[in-house]
């Protein structure tokens, strides 16, 4: 459902301001947003100042310096910190995306960093995926075959595995969906870029036996048309991928075979 | 407050297999439209400078006439299932079934008086 403003007990405050760090000549200023469940408070944006000279250039080094110099309260995931489990995305000055890969240089100023938008918040930085994670699994991420199973590997051509390139690198990351204005809307019904970019990644492998299907699940003004190509999911895709792109090829799939 | 797990709160009801007609005729009317709106701005824009007696003269020719009847028909069909989508985005239940029947109304009824003005000018 659309919501222009933010509920009562959601709406932002001023935090607390920590002390800079003693002697350090070259700071940068972190307002980050915290909110715990235990607090009865709402959510505030806390600042932080850290010592440039002495942190990674990611984002996310600036995080874990926090977590380990200044706020040990301060709450995040992170886990490969090289762009590949998709755990620390996060929306930093404006942008969703992964904080292990997202350089400090790339944002002029104060550094602001929110949990991905409108996503129920576990805690500080970390939104709840628990519906997004649900709706990947509804489109059956697996190889669905009816053939039975050879001796030895279900063979695929070289032109073929190719068409597989710019999906299966997804990582699950939600900042995609989170970026997409439908999906804020409607996330209860539409399944959002990232689910619809792994629902094609299977209907176009060639092993997959349930193309069929598959177009039949998604068939659906709710479930797949809901996107209007803004393309913010392609904008913001960490990983460079375009899921705008699969969208609009499952709806030239469906297309296609009606006529 | 519903107990449902997380993967049928993700199902819902399931896919209604439909949508694919509506995409399609979308994308047939926005290029039949983007086609037959500017012959239409150019006819009605030298009509509209020219006096009550000349507008009328070339409303009444055919093709002057054939372009606006194409433009009130595809653009109020156009017109009425992308509301349907807007109106689908932004409400929902009975607001948003009783705000589609209005679209659906309120498209027929401008399509039939404008067929009905023209038919009365042009014949």
């Amino acid at each position: 459902m659309v919501e222009l403003t933010l509920p009562k007990n959601s709406r932002i405050t001023t935090g607390k301001t920590w002390p800079k760090p003693a002697g350090a000549g070259n700071v940068r200023k972190f307002q980050i947003y915290r909110w715990n469940p235990d607090d009865d408070g709402n959510p505030r944006l806390d600042t932080y100042f850290v010592d440039m000279d002495d942190c990674g250039p990611m984002i996310l080094d600036a995080l874990i310096k926090i977590k380990n110099e200044i706020d040990p309260t301060l709450t995040f995931r992170r886990s490969c910190r090289e762009g590949i489990c998709g755990s620390c995305a996060m929306n930093i000055d404006g942008v969703n995306t992964l904080a292990c890969i997202y350089g400090m240089d790339e944002i002029k100023g104060d550094v602001k960093i929110y949990p991905l938008p409108h996503m129920p918040v576990v805690k500080d930085l970390i939104p709840d995926l628990t519906h997004f994670y649900a709706q990947h699994a509804s489109i059956m991420p697996w190889l669905e075959t009816k053939t039975n199973r050879p001796a030895k590997e279900w063979k695929q051509s070289i032109e073929d595995r190719k068409k597989l390139d710019g999906l299966y690198e997804c990582v699950m990351c939600a900042s995609c969906s989170t970026a997409c204005p439908s999906y804020w809307w409607n996330s209860d019904r539409y399944l959002g870029p990232a689910a619809l970019l792994h629902a094609y990644r299977w209907i176009i492998d060639s092993r997959d036996e349930a193309t069929g299907e598959r177009l039949d699940d998604l068939e659906d003004p709710f479930k797949l048309y809901r996107c209007h190509t803004i393309m913010n999911c392609t904008k913001t895709c960490p990983k460079g991928l375009n899921p705008a792109r699969s969208i609009a090829m499952i709806k030239k799939m469906l297309v296609d075979r009606r006529l | 407050m519903r107990f449902l797990t997380d993967r049928k709160r993700a199902e819902g009801r399931g896919a209604s297999h439909t949508g694919t007609q509506h995409h399609w005729y979308m994308q047939v009317s926005a290029f039949g439209l983007a086609l037959i709106v500017p012959t239409f701005l150019v006819i009605f824009g030298r009509a509209l400078g020219s006096g009550y007696e000349n507008a009328f003269a070339t409303m009444g020719h055919p093709v002057p006439a054939i372009v606006t009847g194409l433009v009130l028909l595809v653009g109020m069909q156009h017109f009425r299932r992308g509301a349907q989508i807007l109106i689908e985005d932004y409400t929902r239940k009975s607001t948003r079934k009783v705000l589609i029947m209005s679209v659906i109304v309120l498209s027929y009824g401008l399509t039939a008086t404008g067929l009905f003005a023209l038919a009365k000018i042009a014949l």
